[in-house]
């Protein structure tokens, strides 16, 4: 099979699985097989690509012209590459600990849940090997509306109100200003094709350029840059499953992925660093990871501090980004990987808790550590790694974040990521380390509106035997993967490294 | 005889209707009499396809009716522009036919069936003659057939209030079609002719003329009126509530595209080639309205609670961005504008036959009658959301081709105010799609709620072929922007 046509099957794949999954009729286990043979399928598909690409050549395939001169196109180059394969291989991973979580919890409605996951999943593959922007934002707008579903899944007035403020907030920032963008750079220069060395490249004065980028960056809203990142907390009503893979990974990294394009590929490093407002927005970046920080410290509900995190981290790229400088796109690129991994362990173990111990605050998980030793345990793993400590795989991509600020001579950027650093100790390590070693009386007496808290007795006693009672084993087997996914980045980050380089040094 | 048959195209495109109509009067029988309007529309729309095609191939086509060459006689010419047009009003009526079977029975008295189906007919042959005619007094007597039969059948329908707003259609029609004559009228008192390759060569040398410009006003008001540029769109949400929805889903779909298009076609063709419309402010008044028209009607469609109406504002607002690409004078706003009247067309017409859907099982289009709706009739209701994607200019549907081509335009003009009216419209457009949706996906069926299930897959199949094409045209737009551009160039060069 040439590379080409595995392109077209790789975007196809996860569609089929869609149309295939309602015809089980709601027989699960027929149900879930197909979606764990599709996402095999699929992560087959995807990785036979990588020799391709890692040995320099960028496949490409044009489907049809959906205007003149304008055409559905897809080309897989060495950042698609790494979003694919860690969107596909996820997928595997998050459907093996759906089957434990989404049984575990009793969920309604669980075939259309799989149905459009595989429709997201199969929009985030369409974003990664889009070949012109126009394809990206077809694809980019079928994941926002693919995915309004599965936030409101629980169909409750609350579940709703976070839908309208996600669609509100995703569909305005994406037609107000990221259509216009792009149809004014069309208007521009007569091209969308993701080009080495853009394609904005001193054909447009500073201004237009100015305005352009920040059409760009505020209307990618799924990059989730401050003022415009109410819609993933927002996001966190979902089914855990949901936050873990989507919101940590397919839709968020979609976002920073596209201002990573953007930035490369329409705009292009070096015109990019000439531009004067992209400092404006490195600036805004790195206010939002302090800011995301601050307010994730706040929150007490675990799911809605991994949201702010995940705001946090979500800068951290576009910052490498809007430095303008090859490390700093190197770190960008290879962080879509590390966070990825990082925090969908922390929001399966999130997940788990409320399984497991039904316990979604993180003030009732006191002495959790000695219920749920493993889960606590990877939460551990993941949270080093979203730290940057060795022996995580966070690490690497702060490394060159820091060296990208330090080659464009922003000392006050690398000052940021430490202090960052700083507060994700603070606020991430504060649950691994209370979970091991604070005992039952630091837990607050359990509140009346707690309903789950009420009916079972999860006061965690140090002085008690303990009683292991971990989360269903899908939801294990998927940390544990995720977790050794952390570490293993640390020994082996070539793979991703090594596609980054591409890019800047073709 | 095949010779003779083909040659003669042009007239049949008119004609054939315009017999068919009193066959379905003596005929007296529902049945018969749709089964004549169905026949005879797919008929028309093969007719209107080969025109097309032919145009296509050699260019303009002329036909003079009878023989009496023009300027005495009435000329039928055809360009792109109109071939455009006949295919996509035939088109439209050979989707709505099919529908028509099921829907018109549950909203109009039996004993008036077959009016309907007679007027339908006749309404089809008068848009159809307005498309093709290349004389003004004739476009005027087409005008008048495709209205008054337009009254008759939104007062066929059983609610009772069709019968104010067919009457307040009437009143807004008539005074828009003798604006119309009078300056058709003024325009033959000045240069002696009506048919508009002369009066387009004529009215040149006629600039400083003040009885030209008047004829201008009179007729730009008229044609405006008859297309529901706002504010003079009052008589349009009544209309296309209170009509039975297969016409709606008609009139919505071809009945304001061609007047849209007559506009077209008297400001570029008839007053193209003169400085007129410059010297007039005719196209700061044109971009004024449209914009009021898209913020406009969009802002009331929020309001709306039954969604015929909602539909019927947003149609207003619509029919805002079709003017505004038109009043850009430029090849790319032209071919925004006349490739937003087609994929309007699928996707209003789409979003009426859902209604249609809707009233035949629930006997009700108001917002809260259709909550929880969506676990009773979810094709139905999915078609809904499908075709208000394309409302909203979602990537995919119709809606975004042409959304695409008029920000395109705007820039290139560089209307900064233009581009931001055309975002916020869509923006609203998302509001006032979601609260219909809301409603039917995120709330309980009321108390005591009938049993209901699915429409019949008659309405159902129409429907779906509707805004399925709405999304093809999505997908694929070379095609569709291949034909408006070439329609676009023809309007803006002028008779050639």
């Amino acid at each position: 099979m040439s590379p080409e046509q595995t392109i077209l099957l790789s975007i196809l794949v996860p569609f089929l699985g869609a149309a295939l999954i309602p015809l089980t009729w709601a027989n699960p286990n027929i149900r879930e097989t197909i979606t764990l043979i599709t996402g095999a399928i699929l992560f087959y598909l995807v990785s036979s690509i990588y020799p391709v690409v890692a040995g320099g050549a960028q496949p490409s395939v044009i489907l049809f012209e959906m205007l003149p001169g304008l055409a559905i196109a897809f080309t897989v180059e060495p950042l698609g590459m790494i979003f694919a394969a860690i969107v596909s291989f996820l997928w595997i991973i998050t459907t093996v600990y759906s089957i434990g979580y989404m049984r575990g919890h009793d969920e309604q409605n669980q075939t259309r849940f799989y149905v459009l996951f595989a429709i997201a999943i199969g929009a985030a593959i369409g974003i990664a090997f889009a070949g012109n922007m126009l394809t990206l934002f077809v694809f980019y707008e079928v994941l926002t509306i693919s995915t309004f579903p599965l936030v409101t899944h629980h169909g409750t007035p609350e579940a709703k109100r976070a839908g309208r403020v996600y669609l509100g907030i995703l569909l305005t920032t994406s037609i107000a200003f990221q259509l216009v963008a792009i149809i004014w750079t069309w208007s521009l220069v007569g091209t969308l094709d993701f080009t080495q060395g853009g394609i904005l490249n001193g054909k447009v004065g500073g201004l237009t350029a100015a305005i352009l980028l920040g059409l760009y960056v505020f209307g990618i809203g799924k990059a989730a840059l401050m003022p415009f990142h109410r819609w993933l907390p927002a996001a966190m009503v979902a089914p855990t499953p949901v936050s873990a893979l989507l919101h940590a990974v397919a839709v968020v990294k979609a976002g920073v992925f596209t201002v990573l394009k953007v930035a490369v590929y329409i705009f292009g490093v070096d015109f990019l660093f000439s531009i004067e407002a992209s400092q404006w927005f490195l600036y805004l970046a790195a206010a939002t990871v302090l800011i995301a920080s601050l307010v994730a410290m706040s929150k007490d509900n675990l799911k809605a501090r991994l949201a702010y995190s995940t705001i946090s981290q979500l800068s951290y790229i576009i910052l490498g980004a809007m430095l303008a400088s090859d490390l700093g796109v190197i770190g960008g690129g290879m962080h879509i990987a590390m966070h990825a991994f990082g925090k969908i362990t922390l929001f399966f173990c999130a997940g788990a808790y409320i399984v497991a111990a039904h316990k979604t605050e993180i003030s009732h998980m006191h002495g959790i550590g000695r219920v749920m030793p493993l889960t606590t345990a990877a939460f551990l793993i993941g949270s080093l790694s979203i730290i940057g400590l060795p022996p995580m795989g966070g690490l690497w991509s702060k490394w060159y974040l820091a060296l990208g600020a330090l080659e464009s001579g922003h000392l006050v950027i690398v000052g940021v990521l430490m202090v960052s650093s700083l507060l994700n100790v603070a606020y991430l390590l504060e649950i691994p380390f209370k979970g091991f070693f604070a005992g039952a009386e630091d837990n607050p007496e359990p509140q009346a509106h707690h309903e789950h808290d009420s009916d079972h007795d999860h006061r965690f006693d140090r002085k008690q035997p303990r009683q292991i009672k971990e989360a269903p084993l899908a939801c294990l087997i998927a940390i544990s993967i995720t977790s050794a996914g952390c570490l293993i980045l640390f020994f082996y980050p070539d793979p991703v490294y090594n596609l980054m380089r591409l890019i800047v040094a073709p | 005889m095949a010779a003779a048959f083909s040659s003669h195209l042009p007239a049949l495109q008119v004609v054939l209707a315009l017999l068919a109509a009193p066959l379905c009067v003596v005929l007296r029988r529902p049945g018969a009499a749709w089964m004549i309007a169905t026949v005879i529309t797919w008929a028309l729309l093969a007719i209107a396809m080969v025109l097309l095609g032919r145009v296509l191939e050699t260019g303009t086509i002329t036909y003079a009716l009878g023989s009496w060459p023009a300027p005495w006689g009435i000329e039928y010419r055809i360009d792109l522009a109109n071939a455009f047009v006949l295919v996509l009003v035939t088109l439209i009526g050979s989707v709505v036919m099919p529908y028509a079977r099921a829907s018109i029975p549950a909203e109009i008295e039996e004993p008036r069936i077959y009016l309907f189906y007679c007027m339908y007919l006749l309404n089809l042959a008068g848009l159809l003659g307005i498309a093709i005619t290349g004389d003004v007094f004739n476009l005027f007597v087409f005008l008048e057939i495709s209205s008054l039969s337009s009254y008759v059948m939104i007062s066929l329908s059983r609610d009772r209030r069709a019968l104010v707003a067919a009457y307040r259609y009437l009143i807004m029609g008539t005074i828009g079609a003798t604006f119309y004559i009078i300056g058709v009228g003024m325009m033959y008192q000045v240069t002696g002719t009506l048919n508009m390759v002369d009066l387009a060569t004529l009215i040149p040398n006629l600039t400083d003329n003040r009885t030209v410009m008047v004829a201008l006003a009179f007729l730009c008001v008229g044609l405006s009126l008859k297309l529901a540029l706002f504010p003079l769109h009052l008589w349009l949400p009544n209309a296309y509530a209170y009509a039975p929805s297969a016409v709606s889903a008609f009139l919505a779909s071809t009945g304001t595209k061609v007047a849209v298009y007559a506009l077209a076609r008297i400001l570029f063709t008839v007053f193209g080639g003169s400085v007129l419309i410059d010297d007039f402010g005719l196209q700061e008044l044109l971009v004024v309205l449209a914009v009021a028209a898209m913020i406009g009607g969009s802002a009331v469609a929020i309001y709306q609670s039954n969604v015929k109406r909602l539909l019927a504002y947003s149609s207003i607002a619509q029919i805002g961005y079709m003017i505004l690409g038109l009043s850009m004078a430029s090849v790319i706003g032209m071919t925004a504008g006349l490739v937003h009247l087609f994929n309007h067309a699928l996707m209003k017409g789409g979003l009426f036959m859902v209604m249609g859907c809707v009233f035949f099982r629930l006997s009700s289009v108001q917002v809260e009658d259709m909550e929880g709706l969506a676990k009773r009739m979810p094709l139905t209701m999915a078609a809904f959301v499908a075709g208000g994607f394309g409302l909203i200019g979602m990537p995919l549907t119709a809606g975004f081709i042409s959304k695409w081509h008029l920000i395109q335009a705007a820039l290139e003009k560089g209307w900064w105010g233009a581009v931001a009216v055309i975002l916020v419209s869509s923006l609203l457009a998302v509001i006032y799609i979601w609260r219909v949706v809301e409603a039917a996906y995120f709330k309980p069926p009321p108390k005591g709620a009938a049993e209901i299930s699915e429409a019949p897959l008659s309405m159902l199949v129409p429907m779906w072929v509707m805004i399925g094409m709405s999304y093809y045209f999505g997908i694929d737009a070379t095609l569709t922007l291949d034909i408006t551009t070439g329609a676009a160039e023809t309007l803006l060069g002028g008779i050639q």
